[in-house]
């Protein structure tokens, strides 16, 4: 499939040129591209998408309030790209693997993540917020765009093992700038790995619009690299699930990498210490809220005489406990002791390090003693 | 035993690494039908496959950020990065990902991942093929950083860094690929001394030099000439710059009392910086006199034709040795004088 193209980026000609199912007023549109790789999609399946939406939204105000009332340290909201992580998480299947960035809470949570690990690594706990085998998801990556080689080098070896995975990378639009990103393309084509590239375009790099990273989308620079893409809707749940469900086809059947771009936008600020007031217009952000990902499905279910009151308050309650749990897990972590920071360095005795941690262990002792 | 290069020693490491464990994979840019630039991955790709021996786009960050995603997978990638002064590229993947995995997890991802780099000069190469940049990583946590300078203990010590569950930067001195030795290729890899351990290859009373990669050659060269002068010099070959071991060289310094350390990197901030603030943390009541450093100036690597005199050579060394040794220098007032006189 070819990407829509434009020449120039601008944001108004974005909404339109990206493939959906469902209109940001909840009519359904017919795309023949997406179609079929949703048509086993009944309601109920919807109300899920819907609830995994509330869910993940809720876990984030939760991070925001948590990071304001001093418990974390920082937080990345991914208040508005709901749609665009859960519709291409919930295409996974359990043995894939995925390498995500910093904001990508959605897709955590839709592998099964338990309440604290969402909190672990912005309270400063541990360097890693989870482990990895558990959730099939690498460390969060704060490095921009590393993590695409990770994902193509995992991707090798699912190549070499003859194993029936896919390796996903997420990472935003200001990501494609890297030499990483770009090397991780040219990787991928050349080996065929299985690995689909998922661009959340989120319009926004901190305060850099997208217009500063590309002039032409970024959907359209996959085929340059001979990687088939798509520029979806990303705010479209359905749509970023039927995509992804095309982009892992193509991964699995052997023909080598796709690329996703997810056309979406941040709602909130960067992370919790930025000020989006100070380079992003209010009129902007009216227009995106008119999108929104869970007003447009539940406009959808709406119409559709699907969304029933019990599935409004059940999911309501769901998303205030799983809230309740992630708070209480991340004010009930225990740091770990003073020498712990010395844990884990090398995976062999390291004799430098070793006498470096006897020297603090004979220093810390004296305040026992004392 | 048998005679061969350093280069071909390593090559046979490779090879006996590669049958050892099918999840080692070698990565680079030429080493597959050409065997790399030089020679070091030769005929590999015939007996291992291509799956195996990956010949890379030419790309350092990606050929580095590739092997971590295999060592996700479980590989052990061996990636050579074609000459010292290209590593940069690939900088970032090394200390942001490479080196801190594992402590980021707390020991649940590893990353053993070996990165050979053809190093430092002394052949009268172009621009950006010279350089010694170890210190950068020496001064990087969660890097082990060797340098090797003899075909036997190349041999052995690239099969260890490969067996390591750690990553570990590997020197290769260029300088020294076509330099012949013993290498006992039987020898059970489990008898060989740890790549860790540091190694006396000459003893001596009267002062210590310490050094590393191709400059332990130079040493020798220095310590055969000082024994006509009556001085008797030791040799150490510290192999490991990271960790450093301090018990070998802590042991030769209460000795002797005297210390040189010698390198071809820059001085600022250096390996023999480091060494020498560690004896005099350990050892300082041993000093007979001030520990000295010779090394690389603090420049850019100069033009080949310059390179000798920015090369630590054997006379720059036993001048360093006349200044432990409290004799006439080029900074003592012998020196004045006979500059006066001219
Ligand atoms: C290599 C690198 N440079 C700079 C930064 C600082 N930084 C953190 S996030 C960010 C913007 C990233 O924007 P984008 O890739 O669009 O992702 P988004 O945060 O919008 O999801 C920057 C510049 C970084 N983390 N890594």
């Amino acid at each position: 499939m070819s990407p829509h193209t434009t020449p120039i980026v601008d944001t108004e000609n974005d909404l339109e040129l990206t493939e959906r199912v469902i209109a940001p007023d909840g009519t359904r549109v017919a795309n023949p591209q997406l179609d079929r790789y949703i048509q086993d999609i009944n309601f109920q399946m919807l109300r899920d998408l819907h609830r995994d939406m509330v869910v993940v939204r809720r876990i984030d105000a939760e991070g925001v309030a948590l990071q304001r009332q001093g418990q974390l340290g920082l937080w990345a909201p991914c208040n508005g790209q709901e749609a665009a992580q859960i519709g291409t998480a919930r295409a996974l299947a359990a043995r894939d693997y995925v390498f995500p960035s910093y904001r990508e809470t959605g897709v955590m949570y839709a592998r099964g993540a338990a309440p604290g690990d969402y909190a672990r690594m912005w309270r400063g706990e541990e360097g890693a917020a989870y482990d990895p085998d558990v959730l099939r998801i690498a460390p969060l990556q704060i490095i921009i765009g590393a993590q695409t080689l990770h994902a193509v080098g995992y991707g090798l070896g699912i190549l070499h093992d003859e194993a029936d995975e896919v390796a996903v990378a997420y990472f935003g639009d200001g990501a494609t700038s890297q030499g990483d990103v770009n090397e991780a393309m040219v990787f991928a084509s050349s080996y065929r790995t299985p690995v689909v590239f998922v661009c959340q375009n989120n319009h926004w790099a901190i305060s850099e619009p997208v217009g500063l990273q590309s002039q032409y989308p970024l959907a359209g620079r996959a085929p340059g690299f001979g990687i088939p893409s798509m520029r979806v809707d990303g705010n479209d749940v359905l749509a970023s699930l039927a995509a992804m469900r095309w982009a892992l086809d193509h991964a699995r059947s052997g023909k080598g990498p796709a690329y996703l771009e997810m056309v979406t936008y941040r709602m909130g600020p960067h992370t919790t210490a930025d000020d989006p007031k100070r380079y992003r217009d209010d009129a902007e952000l009216a227009k995106w809220r008119e999108r929104d990902p869970i007003s447009r499905l539940e406009a959808y279910l709406q119409s559709a005489g699907e969304l029933p009151q019990e599935h409004l308050d059940a999911v309501q309650a769901e998303a205030d406990a799983t809230a309740r749990e992630m708070r209480a897990a991340c004010i009930g972590m225990v740091t770990r002791p003073a020498i712990a920071v010395f844990d884990g360095v090398y995976a062999e005795p390291h004799s430098g390090l070793e006498r470096e941690r006897d020297e603090y262990a004979a220093y810390l002792s004296t305040y026992e003693e004392a | 035993m048998v005679q061969m290069t350093m280069g071909k020693a390593l090559n046979a490491g490779l090879r006996q690494a590669m049958r050892d464990d099918d999840k080692v994979v070698l990565m680079g840019e030429d080493i597959g039908a050409l065997g790399g630039v030089f020679r070091i991955t030769d005929g590999l790709q015939d007996e291992f496959g291509a799956k195996r021996v990956i010949d890379t786009p030419l790309a350092e960050s990606g050929i580095v950020g590739t092997a971590v995603g295999l060592a996700f997978r479980g590989y052990r990638p061996v990636v050579e990065i074609q000459f010292d002064g290209f590593i940069y590229p690939a900088f970032d993947q090394i200390v942001s990902q490479v080196a801190k995995l594992h402590y980021r997890t707390q020991g649940r991802v590893k990353m053993p991942i070996t990165i050979r780099v053809p190093w430092a000069g002394g052949i009268g190469a172009a621009e950006h093929h010279s350089e010694s940049n170890e210190a950068y990583f020496v001064h990087t946590a969660g890097l082990r950083v060797i340098a090797v300078s003899d075909p036997q203990d190349a041999y052995r010590c690239l099969q260890q860094a490969i067996a390591s569950d750690d990553p570990v930067i590997f020197f290769e001195p260029k300088r020294l690929y076509h330099h012949k030795g013993e290498v006992d290729l039987e020898a059970p890899l489990a008898d060989a001394p740890p790549m860790g351990l540091a190694r006396v290859v000459r003893q001596g009373s009267d002062a210590t030099i310490i050094t590393y990669g191709a400059m332990v050659r130079t040493a020798l060269d220095a310590a055969a000439a000082a024994e006509d002068e009556g001085i008797s010099l030791e040799v150490i070959d510290l192999r490991s710059l990271s960790p450093v071991d301090y018990e070998t060289v802590s042991a030769s310094v209460r000795r002797t009392g005297r210390v040189v350390v010698a390198h071809e990197a820059s001085r600022e901030a250096g390996v023999a910086a480091e060494v020498i603030a560690s004896i005099t943390e350990f050892c300082f009541e041993y000093l007979e006199a001030a520990p000295v450093r010779v090394t690389g100036h603090d420049i850019p690597y100069p033009p080949a034709k310059l390179e000798k005199f920015h090369l630590p050579d054997l006379d720059r060394l036993l001048d360093a040795v006349d200044r432990v040794m409290d004799r006439p220098n080029s900074l003592s007032g012998a020196a004045d004088a006979k500059g006066a006189e001219r």
